[in-house]
């Protein structure tokens, strides 16, 4: 019955995302939510490391940014086809994200946070200093929508939402896929203590590996997908700007669980739309709002929606069912 | 089967253990006593290769082994049960159970199997095996922390502290079954502030203060020894 009423409720919600640009018929709204898709696309990504095992890498908007880049680098400069660049964006993201893991993973904690914050920054700075290969502060124009599959196009507005939808879904099958096997259950084993997963014979490194490199191939594919969509991609998209906020959506959304990445994109994106009027001064709404959650909802909204959910069942004397925390 | 020569161990400037000699044959209990920051917990970690060697070397299976990997060391069938009952509060008994064959994770016939093993050695396990690790209470908690050890199928178990904190007749039950895996054919090497109980199962022991071995000898002759008895039984 519990397992009905969750599939009902994701079909419902699937359905719903597959109706949206059929009944509002606005290409704002479109644009809007397919934006905010693409950032819960690299938000999954920094979940897998840092919500599953335990690592705040603040790298990622520079990863978003290397696979922005390498898409818009080989579809220009390059004239490949849309899809052959899009695969080699992810990988090139991916192997600079293993090459930037081996050496990010032999720190800790707070440390890891700051060194990756180097990094992200180090990025942003050979972006936007590489004049003769990026173009600099000027940026890349001219990238062009993903070309077609056969019949199927990918110029108005609602195929590109339905283009990014579908990423989106596979992107959180497969998170989903990742979370439930032993590999998810490693990765958890290393957040909850590493020396642990040592004692009982995993390979911490190799684990750890595997998690970041995976973590960027997913904000690579984001940022490919992200240059196809706006067309125009500068410096600013691998700026520490952007890996803060894709860090709040993570944070309000809740840290550590499936559905956390997409409700907090979703909330946070529509909400600051709409405080658009207010432009810089937006901040002196969100920080109020982002603390008030820290302090009340510190598994974020996902989080703490279940971790209710739980409770409920438990206090009904339900308690016999398998019981999971990491559901969401 | 397991030989420590020489083994010291820092921690910056601060030597946890110094120049340790231990020696283990295959089948036996042997038992490490001592106080609280004595080196024994130390001992065990430089043993699984969390810890580094500063000094001498360890055999096992006549194989110099200082300073592998912790992971390498799992499978070569050296496996430790750490200090305070360390689970995966968040994942079920089972869930639990499974991660400790992790390094026989392509073994799937035989993971059941040692599961059912397990199960028959810890029935309420089985009858918990879908609850969260976290809600069990501090016995169990106990014996699903040995189960995982033993799902990695060791030759050499490592127990530090299985008896500290459980009330005096689980302790009892916790002995019986640490007597209950030697006789399977696992060799154990345990930790221990309760000298009476480990000692009375125990075939040697050491005793460990400030890092070094004071006295060692076969369980009867450390229950003979007066400043054993004074220092760790009490009587």
């Amino acid at each position: 019955m519990k397992i009905m009423n969750k599939r009902t409720g994701l079909i419902a919600l699937f359905v719903l995302a597959i109706l949206f640009p059929l009944i509002f018929q606005n290409d704002y709204y479109t644009h809007m939510l397919t934006l905010s898709f693409i950032w819960a696309i690299a938000v999954y990504g920094i979940n897998l490391l840092a919500g599953y095992t335990g690592y705040l890498s603040l790298a990622h908007a520079g990863f978003f940014a290397i696979g922005a880049y390498s898409l818009g680098l080989l579809t220009v400069k390059a004239e490949m086809n849309f899809w052959p660049a899009l695969v080699l964006a992810c990988l090139i993201t991916s192997v600079v994200g293993l090459l930037i893991g081996v050496i990010a993973l032999r720190t800790k904690e707070h440390f890891f946070a700051i060194y990756t914050l180097c990094v992200g920054y180090i990025i942003y700075l050979v972006i936007d200093k590489w004049d003769g290969l990026t173009g600099g502060v000027r940026g890349l124009i001219g990238i062009n929508a993903p070309s077609n599959i056969g019949p199927i196009t990918f110029e108005t507005a609602e195929s590109q939402y339905y283009l990014v939808l579908t990423f989106l879904v596979v992107v959180i099958f497969v998170i989903y896929r990742i979370v439930h096997s032993l590999t998810g259950r490693t990765f958890l084993a290393i957040r909850n203590s590493e020396e642990l997963a040592q004692t009982i014979g995993i390979s911490t490194m190799k684990n750890k590996l595997t998690a970041f490199v995976l973590s960027t191939f997913f904000a690579g594919l984001a940022g490919a997908l992200y240059a196809s969509f706006v067309r125009f991609i500068g410096p600013d998209i691998g700026s520490t700007a952007i890996m803060f906020d894709l860090l709040m959506y993570l944070l309000v959304g809740g840290i550590g669980t499936l559905s956390g990445p997409l409700v907090g994109t979703l909330m946070l994106v529509i909400l600051s739309q709409n405080l658009q009027f207010l432009q810089e001064y937006r901040m002196l709404i969100f920080g109020p709002i982002l603390t008030l959650i820290i302090i009340f909802y510190p598994r974020g909204i996902s989080g703490s929606f279940f971790d209710w959910k739980r409770k409920r069942r438990n206090q009904t004397g339900n308690v016999l069912k398998p019981i999971k925390v990491e559901e969401g | 089967m397991l030989k420590l020569t020489d083994v010291s161990v820092n921690y910056g400037s601060f030597t946890a253990i110094k120049h340790v000699n231990i020696e283990v044959t295959e089948g036996e209990i042997v038992v490490l006593l001592g106080a609280n920051g004595a080196g024994k917990s130390t001992t065990f970690r430089a043993i699984s290769g969390i810890n580094k060697l500063d000094n001498g070397e360890i055999y096992f299976q006549n194989r110099a082994i200082g300073g592998r990997a912790p992971d390498k060391n799992v499978q070569a069938g050296i496996v430790q049960c750490a200090e305070g009952r360390k689970l995966f509060p968040q994942m079920t008994v089972q869930e639990n159970l499974r991660m400790g064959a992790y390094v026989h994770r392509r073994k799937k016939t035989e993971i059941k199997h040692s599961l059912e093993n397990v199960y028959e050695l810890f029935p309420i396990l089985k009858e918990k095996h879908h609850h969260d690790a976290g809600s069990l209470s501090g016995g169990q908690q106990q014996m699903l922390a040995i189960g995982r050890a033993l799902m990695s199928k060791p030759k050499l178990l490592m127990l530090d502290e299985p008896s500290v904190g459980l009330a005096p007749l689980i302790v009892e039950q916790m002995f019986q079954v640490i007597e209950e895996i030697n006789r399977e054919g696992i060799t154990l090497l345990l930790a221990e502030q309760n000298a009476n109980a480990a000692l009375s199962i125990a075939d040697k022991g050491y005793v460990f203060e400030n890092g070094e071995i004071v006295v060692q000898g076969t369980a009867n002759e450390l229950l003979a020894n007066d400043d054993v008895r004074k220092a760790y039984i009490g009587a």
